[in-house]
């Protein structure tokens, strides 16, 4: 019985040093992962299907403008989401691949997001895309648009949908991304409203997941927190979804994109 | 059509190391679907085989392979390919830096 008090002590002890070893553990496995990730596949398939002509105008995307400029792809991603002039709204990777589509190609809205997330036997081509697009920006610091009135409009309402509870759990974003030191299980929940966590994590993503052999978009992210936050399931590439990926990108801005990432 | 490869050799102290990604679905018996799995690999330097592997389906979907060769001097042309049970096939070749 008198050695309980100091198994009990001792347990506290070896709890703070068990999470560091964790984290040093998990930390391992991430730069194990990382080299040798299928992300680059991804990306030369990303490569070649943004050079594929598509669509009844038999066009490929090699025209279309990122923002940077029509066909400039290079430090594209890093600056975004952003403000367009021509689509009079403010728009993420996702939403300008999608006008591409619909505006150079002549696709209409209803096929080019028939089928926007993929599964680990057809990915999507909205993933390839993703993928290749992202990996022209390595290298180039996150610096999402805030200077005009509706970039700013964006952010403020991504902040707000962040913070709003709502849904049959009540939950907002910040129910799990909202506490320093919180995990699911092994994973960790970073508090996105801060830059010192937003920052890693928003220059990793689009990402590979080793766990489903999966490339995973910004899109899906959170139309898939939506899901786990049991929302109804929101429009691909609607206001809120960009609103969403604005405030996290300009709350991570300045960080080197260094994605697309490779993640558990 | 297969899908793309991606390839980095790299020599140092007289060894030459490899590492490539391959673009394969590697299906095994177990998802319900037709078995689909890379069996064999072939390393070429210069156009000489140094190495034949033989692989299962316990491979993982697009798969990475890591090797060092002894010796191999800048330039030396190392080809990689492989063929699976259906016939299909695809190689990529990269030059030693």
């Amino acid at each position: 019985m008198r050695w309980l008090p100091l198994a009990i002590a001792g347990a506290l002890i070896c709890t703070p040093v068990f999470a560091q070893d964790a984290k040093k553990e998990i930390q391992k496995y991430q730069q194990m992962i990382a080299d040798g990730s299928p992300v680059e596949l991804f990306e030369l398939e990303g490569e070649a299907l943004w050079k594929k002509p598509q669509g009844p105008n038999n066009v490929s995307l090699e025209k279309c403008d990122l923002g940077q400029g029509a066909g400039v792809v290079k430090g594209a991603y890093a600056r975004l989401p952003r403000y367009f002039k021509d689509a009079d709204r403010v728009m993420d990777l996702e939403a300008r691949l999608l006008h591409c589509m619909t505006t150079l190609q002549g696709r209409s809205r209803e096929e080019a997001t028939k089928r926007v997330f993929g599964n680990e036997n057809q990915p999507s081509e909205m993933e390839y895309l993703s993928a290749y697009v992202a990996s022209q920006s390595r290298g180039v610091k996150l610096a999402a648009g805030t200077s005009h009135p509706k970039e700013k409009e964006a952010y403020e309402l991504g902040k707000a949908l962040f913070f709003h509870r709502a849904g049959g759990w009540d939950m907002s974003c910040a129910s799990c991304h909202g506490e320093e030191n919180k995990r699911i299980r092994m994973q960790e929940l970073p508090v996105m409203s801060k830059p010192q966590f937003a920052r890693p994590i928003m220059a990793t993503w689009p990402a590979y997941r080793v766990s489903n052999s999966q490339f995973k978009t910004m899109q899906w992210r959170i139309n898939d927190c939506f899901r786990q936050m049991r929302y109804p399931e929101p429009k691909f590439a609607s206001d809120a979804t960009i609103a969403l990926n604005t405030f996290l990108t300009v709350t991570a801005a300045g960080e080197p994109y260094r994605g697309p990432g490779t993640k558990r | 059509m297969a899908g793309p490869m991606k390839m980095r050799a790299t020599t140092t102290g007289g060894t030459t190391e490899v590492r490539v990604l391959m673009t394969h679905p590697m299906t095994t018996a177990q998802s319900g679907q037709a078995l689909h799995f890379i069996q064999n690999i072939t390393v070429k330097q210069n156009g000489k085989a140094v190495v034949e592997a033989e692989i299962s389906q316990a491979v993982s979907r697009n798969p990475v392979f890591s090797f060092r060769l002894k010796g191999g001097a800048k330039g030396d042309k190392i080809e990689v390919s492989w063929l699976d049970n259906k016939g299909e096939t695809n190689k990529i070749e990269t030059a030693v830096a």
